[in-house]
């Protein structure tokens, strides 16, 4: 019954994507204020996101969003459901 | 006759935003964050209100005037926010305003370089108002990185005015206050394209906006308070009991306080 089992092969958590790695959002977990919050940011299902780099401590991670560069811990950035894009 | 302060809630202007408002038209920037909005500011007030490449530059209001045809407007620089859905103080800031201030134009700042992710907003204020201006700026950089924009199909697509501006030099700033000057005199007639949700939300919509309207009356839009109960935002509640009713739920109008009434059955 783990997280795992509800995801497709090719699916990750943004939280796991790799540095330089080009994702397309599936879908987010998170819900309420949170899920509204990323949503005005730009995470909808179908975004592109890069993985630009770590912070000196390793979170949080900055993202390219649409154009801006937006930084998320990983509390947020494991919501979010992506697929590495070739 | 045209439009006076008094048609359009200058006491809660006066009172609450601290704006003096005789026979001016009231003008709201908004815009998501470092889009350039200060700047827009200071090209159409002529005043140095400082600019920055920083988020959360502007957090308290910033305000000027200029004069357009003989007519004065005064421009109120709000902070930048990604969102009118009220998270932070800037958010909370900037929907108070354009809700309940009224102003008789908001221009909603964008950037050419990421428009997509501006859009949001602008859809957000259109829901709010209809008397909206979307300025495109920064087209400079945008075409530096090869985007074009077809300002004419996103007119076409918004049913508000689109201008593309260089606030920075000063292009297309003399067209955006002309488009402000007709939106605010009503000689353009604007039909905001309002977003249609699925048929589950909008019969819950349906349902709400009589009753909201009967305790509003008319003050605001019905249908734009009943999206935010169902999101389940009650900051709204507070600040309806702010300005609307001057922070006093006692005078009979205890509808404000008893959030049941608001949600009723549905």
């Amino acid at each position: 019954m783990g997280l795992e089992t509800k995801y497709n092969k090719d699916e990750i958590l943004l939280s796991n994507a790799p540095i330089g790695s080009r994702l397309q959002v599936v879908r987010l977990v998170s819900k309420g204020l949170v899920r509204r919050r990323m949503m005005d940011l730009g995470l909808v299902p179908n975004t592109l996101i890069e993985v630009m780099r770590k912070s000196p401590l390793g979170d949080p991670t900055l993202y390219n969003i649409k154009g801006a560069l937006i930084a998320l811990r990983e509390e947020e950035s494991k919501l979010i459901v992506v697929r590495e894009i070739m | 006759m045209g439009l006076t302060c008094e048609s359009v809630g200058v006491n809660i202007l006066k009172e609450k935003f601290n704006l003096q408002c005789n026979n001016e038209l009231v003008i709201a920037l908004a815009g998501n964050p470092n889009v350039g909005k200060s700047t827009v500011f200071n090209a159409l007030t002529g005043l140095k209100q400082h600019t920055g490449n920083w988020p959360g530059k502007t957090v308290a209001n910033a305000r000027g005037c200029y004069i357009y045809k003989d007519r004065r407007f005064v421009l109120m620089d709000l902070p930048g926010t990604y969102s009118l859905l009220a998270h932070s103080v800037e958010e909370q800031v900037a929907r108070d305003f354009i809700c309940f201030a009224r102003p008789h134009v908001t221009i909603v700042v964008t950037d050419a370089t990421c428009l997509e992710r501006n859009l949001n907003l602008v859809l957000q204020v259109m829901e709010l108002t209809d008397n909206v201006v979307v300025c495109v700026n920064l087209m400079d950089e945008a075409k530096r990185k090869g985007i074009s924009i077809n300002i004419n199909a996103l007119e076409k697509e918004l049913g508000v005015p689109v201008v593309a501006t260089v606030a920075r030099k000063g292009q297309g700033l003399e067209e955006l206050m002309k488009r402000v000057y007709n939106v605010a005199t009503r000689i353009e007639k604007m039909k905001a394209k309002k977003i249609i949700y699925s048929e589950e939300v909008e019969k819950v919509v349906a349902k709400l906006v009589p009753r909201i309207d009967r305790i509003l009356k008319g003050k605001m839009d019905p249908r734009w308070v009943a999206l935010r109960l169902i999101d389940g935002d009650d900051s709204i509640l507070d600040s309806i009991k702010e300005y609307i009713y001057d922070g006093k739920s006692s005078s009979g109008k205890s509808e404000v306080k008893n959030k049941n009434e608001w949600y009723g059955e549905v």
